[in-house]
């Protein structure tokens, strides 16, 4: 690909990602939206948090389910996910996960 | 407590550091694959401050290198995007008061990240403009979050495209921008529609993880919150019988 040709692609690219985030920004208030949609929008971080957040500690690097005490990740994501509804601070619950993460993974191995 | 404009741009900074720590290996990675699939150094770069969104430069750098037409490269930005349009449908409510720079300013940094710590700040504060004006703004929080994460983007690429990655798989920090999200959504899991969302859209994620251009989370996600509507409907239901 020549290279005003990659330069326009990225260009487009800009345009798509920039139209997405902006659509319903921009078009808020403009029309009436059912009240299920209104509803339903409380639901959008929850939702996709947990979308994100689960595959990262059952499915580390896109491999199968590992609920094992074995995966460093899901053992730390359930502990930080503890301290987080216990005590509601964020800083700690991400210190007391990456602690747990490197603890665990230089202490327990797998075995064979 | 009252805070200044100015104090809440910097709580949106320093909310944002752990994801930091996750996103700046990311964004060095990107460096190092741009440059290896043949972009110029200058498009590189660029790439990250016009499209500024990670999972779709990655896989644009990709389909660069496979020399993929325009529109194919154009219409997986589009897909591999589409759940912006679910952060844009979420803080919408919370911006249509402002005026059309900020909102233009609120769109172009709307990513998963700034989104996921400055949604929950909005929440806090609910709706209703503030008449008067004397109260801080959760604008200037939302803006010193995403800011925060757009300046480390920009330079973390220019670290890879420059210097390479220097950072070892195995200090996991990639698992920062995770463990934030842990941080940032159990408190959110309040009633039952709520956690039920979750926990739905979490199985979905986990069955669906395979599937490309990010449609497994944006399978999940609508999954989550339509189960959360259900939920929240049927409660609505019983309290009025």
């Amino acid at each position: 690909m020549i290279a005003l040709q990659m330069w326009l692609t990225v260009i487009a690219m800009g345009a798509v990602t920039f139209l997405t985030r902006l659509s319903f920004i921009l078009a808020w208030g403009k029309f009436e939206l059912p009240r299920a949609v209104r509803l339903a929008l409380k639901y959008v971080p929850t939702a996709v948090l947990s979308a994100i957040i689960l595959p990262e500690l059952l499915r580390p690097g896109g491999g199968p389910l590992d609920a094992s005490p074995f995966n460093a990740r899901w053992v730390a994501g359930v502990v930080a996910a503890l301290v987080a509804w216990r005590t509601r601070n964020t800083l700690l619950t991400i210190m007391t996960g990456l602690l747990v993460l490197w603890g665990w993974s230089a202490l327990v191995h797998r075995p064979g | 407590m009252a805070m200044s404009n100015r104090s809440e741009f910097f709580a949106g900074i320093r909310a944002q550091v752990p994801i930091l720590l996750g996103v700046t290996p990311f964004g060095m990675i990107y460096g190092v694959l741009a440059i290896s699939a043949g972009l110029p150094t200058s498009l590189a770069q660029a790439m990250s401050a016009v499209v500024f969104a990670g999972s779709s430069q990655f896989i644009a750098t990709n389909l660069f290198a496979t020399g993929a037409p325009f529109v194919v490269i154009l219409l997986t930005t589009f897909v591999v995007n589409l759940r912006h349009a679910l952060y844009s449908a979420s803080v919408a409510p919370y911006v249509s008061a402002l005026p059309l720079r900020w909102k233009l300013a609120v769109a172009y940094l709307l990513t998963d990240e700034a989104y996921a710590v400055a949604i929950l700040r909005y929440r806090a504060e609910g709706s209703e403009p503030v008449a008067g004006g004397h109260r801080a703004s959760p604008h200037y929080y939302y803006l010193g979050t995403a800011l925060a994460l757009w300046a480390t983007w920009q330079a973390s690429t220019a670290v890879g495209i420059f210097l390479g990655a220097q950072v070892p798989a195995s200090w996991g920090l990639d698992f920062a921008l995770p463990i934030t999200f842990i941080a940032l959504v159990v408190p959110a899991l309040k009633d039952r529609p709520s956690v039920l969302s979750a926990v739905v859209a979490g199985a979905v994620a986990l069955a669906a993880y395979g599937w490309p251009y990010k449609l497994g989370l944006m399978a999940a996600a609508l999954a989550g919150i339509a189960t959360g509507l259900w939920a929240e409907l049927l409660k609505l239901e019983a309290a009025r019988s």
